[in-house]
């Protein structure tokens, strides 16, 4: 072939490229009006006002299509199929206690998204925020609102980088004193001070003495509850193979998934209860992999979200280990019960 | 792009066209290494595309969870040695099939962005991203081997130095090129893989239309016959024996990349929305001084500025041992640890390239790569658990220990028939 043919063959297999590669770009973008639009038979959802100060409502982030998407919502918690209310604020994860809240958001830079978490008074204002180094992933704050928690995953960056880590953070609302590691803690495993580089913490959960969290600590592939201290900043392993602990209002369990053997790597968790004193665990109704920091809506029963159609759906199940789970609404996530 | 052709088809007669090339613009980068350049600095910009928008993918796109997925990584490094090794020897039998070893290693990358559309759980995700690597580990050797067999052995360090600016080059542009896309989109992944792809598919025609292959070239009789022995032989010389051992006990004290980093935000304080800029700094220095640093290696001696760049290397170490806090330590840092890429990266092939006869280029330069990734690999293993028992000071206070050590210990070695022209 000849320098010019050959800068001809090249020139034309560009001009194909660069068509098939321009209609990708302008079909995913064509995506983005299409969501704009309001879903059909979907949820009603109209701009309201939302606060955390109304007891008995639930308030999540709405991803059904249409201009509220990805906006806080609320409804009433008896009626979470119900239309919705939407607040106008945005967040990716979000959480509430005790008129505060902690909302994880996106903040579109020039050239790529950096993360913040915002800390949000009962009217969704925002008093402080602090940036997040990596995609948002799991969102608590205090049953006395004092305290607010995030993980986030931080994402290698070598060729085609695969090895991932979490960083998860805890803040005193109070004081604004940050703790943005918790790798920073002293670690007592199995009795004796613990070290190793490949630390990674995530899913802290509180407790409603303002000292006390859990939270999921792993190292040399295996995964353990533990119960961490504000105070003396240290945690203390518990109990072998727990992620994304939750705990019950009245303090007695943890509500968790479980990776149980023989299960797809892919789906690999169960939802489990399990006792603190007695440290037993019951497995509950749900047989489906749950990837979620569950939520508890009362003493009785937890609601997480699973993979749906519009993004997320959310579902509940009693934490007894009896009955069967049952969705309670669509395209949401990040629920929080308001008390 | 005729003399290219001329010159590099017929890889054997190397002394001719060194000294056809003599009366010609001797100081002209051979066409060839500016294809060789263009191909990866495309390929990287398609690579570094999907490798920037990933995690993000793969939690906010697919909701899964990425933890646990580099704990094959170990496992891979020791198979990804295995496939450069193939991929050298390949190259080298039957005459010199760089070309195309070069061309399935990276046709096979190009292949695995539309399967990145398709697979939506981690297993096939991973196998995917394997595939991907294996695709590199495959082209790697062969296209070093072309281009030291493009340019003639005065210029060697300066070709490589093109090559390598360009291929930086690319790996910035790719991951802007990505969040321009995803900005202009409602999770536009898809959107980013088939650009991705697009990008691939331009950078393996490159390749394929404008580097000469080796395919009509009259098969090598001279020199050893590319066999499998041949290549372990290759050992017994003592040049490349010499700079094959270097390279690996360089190797092992070389901290990798992600320690470098961290260290140095834990010693500032780095905000973590700069840390992922960090690389960028490294990336800028090396595009930055590729160039330079190859063609003053051509100059003065490239064993000479391959251990210059441990040198740099060293003072970056030593300069986060020191208790100085100033402003200018992470862009001295940065521009050290740049500096110590663009001195050893692309000059210790062209070094390399001169203890190994060209019917065994690309075994040749397979073995030297590998035995450094392999000591690296380790290194980061050593100094994990170094990490571990003392803390990260002392484990850089160590591996800095280990790393004046070996330089020193590789300046007695250096290889007798330097080539300084």
């Amino acid at each position: 072939m000849t320098l010019r043919s050959r800068i001809l063959v090249l020139a034309s297999a560009v001009v194909v490229l660069t068509a098939v590669a321009l209609g990708a770009v302008l079909h995913a973008s064509a995506r983005a009006e299409r969501r704009d639009h309001t879903q059909a038979g979907g949820p009603r959802v109209a701009a309201g006002r939302v606060t955390l100060t109304d007891p008995g409502r639930l308030v999540f982030r709405n991803m059904a299509w249409g201009p509220h998407r990805d906006e806080l919502t609320s409804v009433p918690a008896t009626a979470p199929g119900g239309p919705r209310t939407a607040s106008g604020v945005k967040c990716l994860r979000f959480y509430a206690d005790s008129d505060t809240g902690v909302c994880l958001q996106a903040v579109h830079g020039p050239v790529s998204d950096t993360y913040r978490a915002l800390i949000l008074d009962a009217r969704l204002h925002t008093t402080a925020h602090y940036d997040v180094p990596g995609i948002p992933s799991r969102a608590r704050v205090s049953p006395s609102g004092r305290f607010a928690a995030w993980t986030a995953f931080v994402g290698g960056d070598s060729y085609a980088g695969t090895n991932f880590s979490t960083r998860t953070a805890i803040v005193d609302t109070a004081t604004g004193r940050l703790i943005p590691s918790l790798e920073q803690f002293r670690i007592m495993k199995d009795g004796r001070a613990y070290r190793s580089p490949d630390v990674n913490f995530w899913g802290v959960t509180f407790s409603a003495d303002d000292r006390t969290f859990y939270a999921t600590l792993a190292t040399k592939g295996k995964t353990y509850l533990i119960r961490g201290d504000l105070t003396t900043n240290t945690v203390t392993t518990l109990h072998p193979n727990v992620e994304c602990p939750s705990l019950s209002p009245d303090g007695t369990r943890i509500a968790y998934k479980k990776r149980v053997a023989g299960l797809p790597a892919d789906a690999p968790w169960r939802l489990y209860v399990l006792d603190l004193r007695t440290m037993r665990e019951t497995p509950l109704a749900e047989e489906r992999s749950v990837d979620d920091q569950a939520v508890w809506r009362d003493a009785h029963t937890i609601v997480y979200a699973l993979p749906g159609d519009y993004g997320a759906d959310l579902y509940r199940v009693p934490a007894d280990g009896t009955g069967a789970p049952q969705r309670i609404g669509s395209a949401a996530v990040s629920p929080a019960y308001l008390h | 792009m005729y003399v290219a052709d001329s010159r590099a088809s017929t890889p054997s007669a190397e002394g001719a066209v060194r000294q056809g090339l003599a009366g010609r613009r001797r100081h002209a980068v051979a066409p060839t290494v500016l294809a060789l350049g263009t191909v990866s600095l495309v390929t990287d910009v398609s690579s570094e595309m999907v490798t920037a928008v990933l995690p993000l993918y793969l939690v906010a796109g697919l909701g899964l969870s990425p933890l646990g997925f580099g704990l094959l990584d170990g496992i891979y490094n020791g198979f990804s040695a295995l496939v450069r090794l193939a991929g050298g020897h390949l190259a080298d039998r039957g005459g010199g099939r760089h070309k195309w070893v070069a061309g399935l290693g990276y046709g096979i990358s190009a292949l695995c962005k539309p399967l990145l559309l398709v697979a939506h759980t981690l297993t096939p995700i991973g196998l995917i991203l394997a595939a991907d690597r294996t695709g590199k580990g495959l082209r790697t050797a062969p296209r070093d081997a072309l281009i030291s067999l493009s340019s003639t052995p005065e210029t060697r360090g300066r070709a490589f130095g093109v090559h390598r600016a360009m291929d930086t080059a690319g790996a910035l542009f790719g991951p802007l090129v990505a969040f321009l896309i995803l900005r202009a989109t409602v999770d536009g992944y898809d959107a980013v893989f088939t650009v991705s792809f697009c990008v691939a598919v331009a950078g393996v025609l490159v390749l394929v239309l404008f580097v000469p292959g080796g395919a009509s070239a009259p098969a090598a009789p001279e020199g050893p016959r590319p066999t499998l022995r041949a290549a372990l032989a290759l050992l017994r010389r003592r040049d490349l024996r010499r700079i094959t051992i270097c390279a690996l006990l360089l190797g092992l004290a070389t901290v990798s990349d992600s320690f470098v980093y961290l260290l140095l935000q834990r010693r500032l304080g780095v905000p973590d929305r700069w840390f992922a800029l960090l690389p960028l700094g490294t990336a800028a220095a090396f595009l930055l001084l590729a160039v330079p640093l190859g063609r003053l290696a051509d100059r003065v001696g490239r064993w000479r500025i391959f251990l210059a760049g441990h040198g740099a290397l060293l003072l970056a170490y030593g300069l986060l041992l020191t208790s100085w806090h100033g402003t200018a330590l992470p862009y001295t840092v940065l521009a050290l640890h740049g500096t110590f890429y663009a001195a050893t990266d692309g000059v210790l092939m062209a070094a390399a390239s001169d203890g190994v006869p060209e019917a065994l280029r690309s075994s040749g330069l397979a073995v030297v790569q590998t035995g450094q990734a392999l000591a690296r690999f380790a290194c980061s293993l050593l100094f994990g658990a170094a990490w571990t028992v003392w803390g990260d000071r002392t484990a850089l206070a160590a591996s800095t220990a280990a790393l004046a050590v070996c330089a020193v210990f590789s300046f007695t070695l250096r290889p007798t028939r330097e080539h300084i022209s």
